[in-house]
């Protein structure tokens, strides 16, 4: 079953086109790798789904059309997202983050300190000292802790020390065999993402170059369009 | 450094000291003055909430300290005169009981302060800060032109009003039911600051679309947090006018709006404690000060400059160290 249905998805910032009718799906329970060389609309296609900014086409999820819809209102729902760059509430201490976020569902404080045992350890501290690797884990928890249907993890490895990156993949290994959770991944790190994905979706200036299978997704396609 | 805990523990203990020497010293005055403090400081942990927690800087708050005011001047002056407040749809009696005027206060403190809120929170900023005074001023000068309450003279309340078992003319016993409001107000505030709402609003502050993405509405955690700052201010407002018997346009000026704000900034915006030792400093400096020259504001002025360009955290900050989850 269709969970996530996107198509001819258009999107600018002020008069400057970045989306030009992108088109994806995301079935239940499966793992979709949104890829694409940096500024060719990854971000923009994900910010549009979760209605951070305006866009004009069809945006079908869960059989709701959610392109007048806030980003609030989508967040509830059913789609959970770790943004760009982490995020986390600087303030507010790790049980606090996800304590703030938490909506009624499976997943709550112990299931994901279950997941990711680091920010038990740290329950107590403030997110603005964690690590890069653990804000990264308290960003998956929160929007973990909203129960949602779909997980969207925009660069979630981005920048990260090698072993901290393993956790994380394993993590979402984890979420995909053990949960079923439909998850959309926005990643250059290819060797992961053919361990976890069932399909791809490349994106260049904009537009759908190349989607299908992970398995038929060449060295040769994504040296061209991914250059890795 | 002293600990933010201690600190609270001996602000409390100085409103039961100062007080209960007071009493046993035959110094009614000083209790009048720690009532003042306890009522001031209650306004100021209503607006607390929506300025310390949620980041809405309100210059319009005396709009619900003086609907308070009015609340209670209203009911207890129809009662005093024997007349009806309204006859039709229904008819509605004045009344003297405290109970009934603090619930009305709140109630409907809470009313303006959401219809206030659903309009100032379209807007942001500098012009958040505008709507909400120009809101205030709206209710100052209604209640100038309001003559059948007195106009721009005022309402007086010839005899305090009741609490059932208490004698409420004796200072002391007035001033422990502010006392005990206060506290039952700083323990909701510490609780909501502490629940999924005040972490939520909180967050807002900071990131309000990061808050969104978490499928929270940043515009109704800012109103709830903003119609129960109303609603907290608007009880101070029925407590201040039961304490001097008098209510008058001054309660809505836009000048106690800004003094609710510096009791804040004083004490250390976002700080539980901050309004309260923001407003002990308020009025000790008005009584003290005031005693040596009537322009004693040039005096608290050089200490909230002082404060603002020194401490940030205000004087907790000051003796406290930074706060280490709050920002």
């Amino acid at each position: 079953m269709t969970l996530l249905a996107v198509s001819d998805l258009r999107a600018s910032y002020g008069p400057s086109q970045a989306l030009f009718g992108v088109n994806l799906d995301v079935q239940e329970g499966e793992v979709l790798a949104l890829m694409g060389r940096n500024g060719m609309g990854k971000s923009t296609t994900v910010k549009s789904i979760c209605r951070m900014m305006p866009s004009e086409g069809t945006i079908s999820f869960a059989s709701t059309n959610l392109i007048n819809l806030a980003s609030h209102q989508t967040a509830r729902l059913g789609i959970g997202l770790v943004p760009e760059g982490r995020r986390c509430f600087a303030s507010l201490t790790v049980y606090e983050n996800l304590v703030a976020a938490a909506r009624p569902g499976a997943w709550m404080f112990d299931s994901v300190v279950d997941l990711f045992p680091r920010l038990g350890e740290r329950a107590q501290q403030v997110a603005s000292s964690l690590s890069g690797g653990e804000q990264q884990m308290l960003a998956i928890g929160r929007a973990l802790m909203t129960n949602p249907r779909l997980l969207i993890l925009d660069e979630a490895t981005e920048g990260l020390a090698p072993i901290i990156r393993q956790e994380i993949w394993s993590a979402i290994n984890k979420l995909k065999t053990e949960t079923g959770l439909s998850i959309l991944v926005i990643d250059k790190s290819i060797r992961e993402l053919r361990g976890v994905c069932d399909k791809a979706v490349i994106l260049e200036r904009g537009r759908n170059v190349w989607s299908g299978s992970i398995d038929q997704l060449t060295s040769e396609i994504t040296e061209q369009y991914v250059g890795v | 450094m002293m600990s933010e805990r201690n600190l609270n523990i001996a602000v409390l203990a100085m409103f039961i000291g100062i007080p209960a020497w007071a009493y046993f010293s035959d110094e009614p005055f000083t209790i009048t003055l720690m009532t003042r403090a306890a009522i001031f400081a209650l306004a100021a942990v209503g607006l607390n909430l929506a300025l310390g927690v949620g980041g809405l800087v309100s210059l319009g708050h005396a709009a619900f300290f003086g609907l308070g005011g009015y609340v209670m001047g209203i009911l207890a002056y129809h009662a005093q005169t024997y007349t009806p407040l309204a006859e039709w749809p229904f008819l509605v009696e004045g009344t003297k009981s405290m109970p009934v005027i603090w619930l009305a206060s709140l109630l409907l403190s809470a009313g303006l302060a959401w219809v206030i809120g659903s309009l100032s929170l379209r807007t942001t900023g500098v012009y958040f800060i505008m709507i909400t005074l120009a809101f205030a001023q709206m209710m100052f000068f209604f209640s100038i032109s309001w003559s059948a309450y007195g106009g721009e003279d005022g309402l007086s309340i010839y005899v305090r009003n009741n609490f059932p078992g208490l004698n409420t003319l004796d200072p002391i016993q007035f001033f422990a039911i502010c006392f005990v409001i206060l506290l039952a107000a700083l323990f909701l505030s510490a609780r909501l600051a502490k629940s999924p709402f005040g972490l939520a609003l909180n967050a807002a502050r900071q990131s309000p679309q990061r808050v969104e993405t978490v499928g929270l509405n940043t515009q109704r955690l800012k109103l709830v947090a903003f119609v129960i700052s109303g609603a907290i201010t608007g009880l101070a407002g029925a407590l201040f006018a039961d304490l001097n018997r008098f209510v008058s346009p001054t309660m809505f000026s836009w000048q106690l709006s800004g003094e609710i704000m510096v009791f804040i900034i004083i004490g250390g915006v976002g700080r539980l404690f901050g309004p309260v030792v923001g407003a002990l400093v308020f009025v000790a400096l008005e009584h003290f000060l005031g005693g040596l020259s009537e322009f004693w504001h040039i005096y608290l002025g050089l200490l909230l400059l002082l404060i603002v360009l020194f401490g940030k955290g205000g004087l907790i900050g000051l003796i406290c160290g930074r706060e280490k989850v709050h920002d």
